[in-house]
């Protein structure tokens, strides 16, 4: 069943990213393996909401009463996309004052992330 | 610990948490089950109670407007937050460009093809902008999928150019009041739900004939909003990050 | 269409595989817009446009943009 497969890749999204945030050498680079992460819940969410053979909850060329998807999981999911952005961004500024401060960008050589 | 220590421990973790994933989700109810009673009713009341076509845009500023309000206002907190944290610590610095189009003697001029085909592209990309958020409780789409592509024009514009003509096309004051207007614009338009003796955020206006503009009471107007604060949002932290990258304070290297 | 969403699921599994074992700092920027159209495809396969829409502005367009750019500042030397 598709479903199943979604949740296995929204996993293994997971897993990997946490993988690359901690054996990652690079600030930016951690910051990418976040967003990985956080994409393994978008695939999660589309997996919950998903009904095999639904349409999309978009009734401007079909009838009102056809089985339509989850917008529920999708109104979730679309601020949460466009807040991801921002945040990323001020964890961006924040790595780009450590290098301002610290001069290192290997996490193992910011004092406060040691360890 | 050092990162051999560290890769063990985490894979020892991995494994449980996928042995527990793995048992998680065979044990989850079969996707006859999954189904949500609250998206249902979503669905079949969009056209009847609302008159409008998109049911997601419904959701999110009508059916569930007050965490749309709590979303919004992360994004408001975080663009300020990038703004805090490169804000100028001395006053007043003198910033020259490091590497622009405009220094002479660099090699750095956009080509003629860039410079073309961006500044035909402006005029298509703000109308574009402007019709996903206004036609956003008709068709997929909404106040923040059109307000970060209305953002995306500015940032054409400086490809077209430089930074100077950015800096003054989209005035930093300029993009803050708008920004700071379509966060109340949001705030307030509840208010008329109180107004009307309903709950907050209450769809208290005419909705209007399905597929029209005008269909859905609040919802276009809460699109607007949320565009107008999107689009400024992201123009500030383009902003913010180009000013950072291009541009050096004087007295630094 | 069980294919296509089986084809599309494997490809966003290896394309964020991708991205976590890239560490060259210039294929990064690209390798997350690329991440972010094959995520974009993956919701407009699984009827979610609105959620498509906005995945491929944020995600191909805004996000690489702010990450070349912090990696550029990064990559001036400071005094």
């Amino acid at each position: 069943m598709i479903i199943y497969a979604a949740f296995a890749v929204a996993v293994w999204l997971l897993l990997i990213g946490l993988y690359g945030v901690i054996t990652s050498r690079h600030l930016v680079h951690l910051c990418l393996c976040l967003i990985v992460v956080q994409s393994a819940t978008y695939v999660l969410l589309t997996a919950i909401g998903y009904r095999p053979g639904a349409i999309a909850p978009i009734f401007a060329d079909k009838p009102p009463g056809t089985p339509a998807v989850d917008p529920v999981m999708q109104a979730l999911m679309l601020t949460d996309i466009v807040v991801e952005a921002t945040v990323v961004a001020l964890l961006l500024a924040i790595i780009v004052q450590i290098k301002k401060h610290d001069e290192a960008t290997d996490p193992d050589q910011v004092d406060q992330m040691k360890g | 610990m050092n990162r051999i220590a560290r890769l063990i421990v985490f894979l020892l973790g991995a494994t449980g948490l996928a042995a527990l994933f793995i048992l998680a989700f065979l044990r989850l109810p079969g996707p006859d089950d999954l189904r949500n009673r609250t998206a249902d009713r979503a669905n079949a009341l969009t056209v009847p109670a609302r008159h409008t076509t998109n049911a997601v845009s419904t959701v999110n500023f009508d059916y569930r407007a007050f965490d749309t309000i709590g979303e919004e206002f992360i994004l408001f907190v975080s663009v300020m937050g990038v703004l805090v944290l490169f804000r100028e610590t001395h006053a007043k610095p003198a910033r020259e460009i490091l590497r622009d189009s405009s220094t002479p003697g660099r090699d750095l001029a956009p080509s003629d093809a860039i410079r073309a085909w961006t500044l035909v592209m402006v005029a298509p990309k703000i109308l574009f902008g402007l019709y996903i958020i206004a036609h956003g409780a008709l068709t997929p789409g909404g106040g923040f999928q059109g307000g970060v592509i209305l953002a995306t024009a500015p940032l054409i514009l400086f490809l077209a150019t430089d930074f100077r003509t950015f800096q003054k096309i989209a005035s930093f004051h300029l993009v803050e009041i708008t920004e700071a207007f379509g966060a109340a614009a949001f705030v307030l338009i509840g208010v008329v739900g109180l107004f009307a003796q309903r709950a907050y955020l209450t769809n208290v206006l005419p909705m209007g004939t399905t597929s029209r503009l005008t269909s859905g009471g609040m919802i276009p107007l809460i699109s607007v909003a949320v565009g107008l604060e999107v689009a400024a949002g992201f123009v500030l932290l383009l902003y913010v990050f180009l000013q950072e990258s291009l541009t050096v304070e004087h007295g630094e290297a | 269409m069980i294919v296509l969403q089986l084809a599309i699921l494997i490809l966003v599994a290896a394309t964020g595989t991708a991205v976590v074992f890239s560490r060259n700092a210039e294929s990064q920027p690209i390798g997350i817009s690329f991440y972010g159209l094959v995520l974009s495809i993956m919701f407009f396969i699984f009827q979610a446009p609105d959620v498509a829409l906005s995945q491929l502005v944020i995600g191909a367009v805004g996000l690489p943009l702010m990450i070349m750019l912090a990696l550029a500042r990064l990559r001036r030397p400071d005094r």
